[in-house]
């Protein structure tokens, strides 16, 4: 079977998978935080640069299956140069939607690991405590 | 050992479990085992035809209730030898046995400075009440580290029994390796260390011939539902006068014999650790689960397991970026833990299911052994008596598609 022909495994996941985006680490963030999913293992961290309230600058490292390591793959290219007050109104639509499968309940943890990662990590920077 | 005399008739057995009908591949016995007709049977049986409630009622469907109910206690007695029903405690599992052993047994016995030993193979459900009890008594907790193989370091267990424990726990088969431990010689060490000895035969009670007195133990539990039995009904075995012995686990209704509002009389055994409205269905559930399994013999239970299990691991060991975790065949039950490079065991269990092959991914309620190992998380074929050699094929055929799809 034809990777492409893939309704779960698109294409597009599997490259960010093996080919993650802004993947490492950030000397001296301005934000890092790790989330886990101690379930099954996965690990996401994300380290953050932010300038004039602006995320200059990201990376994620982690470990994990192939949804929870695309879908921070794609949230940093998302994250990268938009302010931070625009990336705290992410949801899990926008992550679920990015993603473009049907992600069944078992798997909707992976998937939303770095949007949680996204949320603690800003959240304790602004000092805010709404969510 | 004893030679299988018997083989089973897999084709035949596959017709008690409806569920087989749906086509699916079932790898997972070692989380939930399927239910044959003859277990629904009898707890529909129960509920059309005699539900009411246990030891309180003169009526004659609650005597049915009872009769039945009571009628387990005795099949299971026989199933792992033990001496008397009184030894026979009902719980809701392997945890729950765990857990009264670790309240009313521990709390009394264990104090401050004392030595606790357990393995690294062990399930969450033997770590954390002792952990529990340790963190509250001030005793200190030992584990038996594995060696390259995936089994028990006996030399560190040695080591750890010259210095007094209070108390060995250990399990039989690991669930997350399979690795069948040496569990007699374990029990006659640490009980000629002095120790008290807890098995927890959640993986073995449903896959081998037990014989609680043979072993040795002073407790054993296990549950119903990886023994065809349903959910919430299982067994802890403990010797009688530790039993006798020890103070209740939960209080309440049926577990007393008087009560005054000065105080209480405790019930006699079992029923002492038996409080509330218990889970009657349930109960007779598992005793039709153990009248099937002793039907089709334990010996012959162990002789096909270790067929399929021999033919899942070379199959599996052909696989190219394959690791299996743990022994060789004949010293494991029938479970086998792996890993492909490249793919996790979560993408893996995804593309199986797509394929309708049941495959547990995950780190099986054992992460000290993950992290010991070294990973995060395996994935596990497990196998039992209704398992055919086509459903490792399809396993197989599963891994190559995953592999296709993250070449």
């Amino acid at each position: 079977m034809a990777t492409a022909d893939d309704q779960f495994y698109r294409e597009y996941i599997l490259d960010h998978y093996k080919n993650p985006r802004n993947y490492g680490r950030l000397e001296n963030p301005d934000i890092s935080h790790e989330e886990d999913n101690p379930l099954c293992g996965d690990v996401v961290g994300m380290d953050f640069r932010v300038n004039e309230g602006v995320i200059e600058d990201i990376r994620f490292h982690g470990r994990g299956c192939a949804i929870s390591q695309a879908a921070a793959s794609l949230l940093t290219e998302r994250l990268k140069g938009l302010p931070l007050e625009e990336a705290k109104k992410i949801n899990k639509d926008d992550v679920l939607g990015e993603l473009g499968i049907e992600i069944s309940p078992a798997r909707i943890k992976c998937a939303l690991l770095s949007l949680k990662v996204l949320k603690v990590g800003a959240y304790g920077l602004a000092g805010d405590d709404e969510e | 050992m004893t030679m299988a005399t018997r083989t089973l008739d897999v084709a035949a057995i596959r017709k008690d479990f409806p569920i087989f009908e749906t086509g699916i591949a079932y790898l997972d016995s070692a989380n939930t085992s399927q239910r044959p007709k003859q277990v629904t049977g009898a707890m529909l049986d129960y509920f059309e035809k005699f539900n009411s409630n246990i030891h309180r009622a003169a009526y004659r469907i609650a005597e049915e209730a009872t009769v039945r109910y009571e009628a387990t206690r005795e099949k299971v007695r026989a199933f792992i030898n033990a001496a008397s029903t009184k030894e026979i405690i009902y719980t809701r599992g392997t945890t729950e046995a765990i857990n009264l052993v670790a309240y009313s047994w521990g709390r009394r016995n264990i104090r401050s400075g004392d030595l606790i030993v357990l393995t690294i193979l062990d399930h969450h459900s033997n770590i954390v009440p002792w952990q529990i009890l340790a963190a509250e008594k001030d005793a200190k907790i030992e584990y038996v580290d594995i060696d390259e193989r995936g089994e028990l370091r006996q030399d560190q267990l040695a080591a750890l029994l010259a210095r007094g424990p209070k108390l060995v726990a250990f399990n039989l088969v690991s669930n997350a390796l399979g690795t069948i431990n040496p569990a007699r010689d374990m029990v006659a060490a640490a009980k000629k260390a002095g120790a008290t000895v807890l098995v927890d035969g959640a993986q073995s009670t449903p896959h081998q011939p037990v014989d609680v007195r043979a072993l040795g133990c002073d407790f054993y539990a296990f549950s119903g539902h990886k023994m065809l039995g349903p959910t919430g009904a299982g067994i802890l075995y403990g010797r009688r006068e530790l039993l006798e012995a020890m103070d209740p686990f939960m209080a309440g209704g049926d577990m007393i014999k008087a009560v005054r509002v000065e105080g209480t009389t405790y019930h006699d055994l079992p029923w002492k650790f038996e409080a509330g409205t218990q889970a009657i269905a349930e109960v007779i559930g598992l005793g039709a689960a153990v009248d099937y399994l002793g039907g089709l013999g334990m010996d012959a239970v162990r002789a096909h397991e270790l067929e399929i299990t021999e033919y899942a691991y070379e199959a599996l060991s052909d696989v190219e970026g394959l690791t299996v975790y743990g022994p060789p065949p004949s010293r494991r039950a029938g479970v086998i833990s792996f890993s492909l490079d490249g793919i996790h065991p979560h993408d893996l269990a995804t593309i199986a299911d797509r394929d309708q092959v049941c495959l547990r991914a995950g780190h099986h309620c054992a992460m000290p052994l993950m992290t010991r190992l070294g990973i995060p998380a395996t994935a596990r074929a497990s196998f039992y008596v209704y398992t055919l050699k086509e459903e490792v094929d399809r396993l197989v055929s599963s891994i190559g598609e995953a592999q296709r799809i993250f070449a």
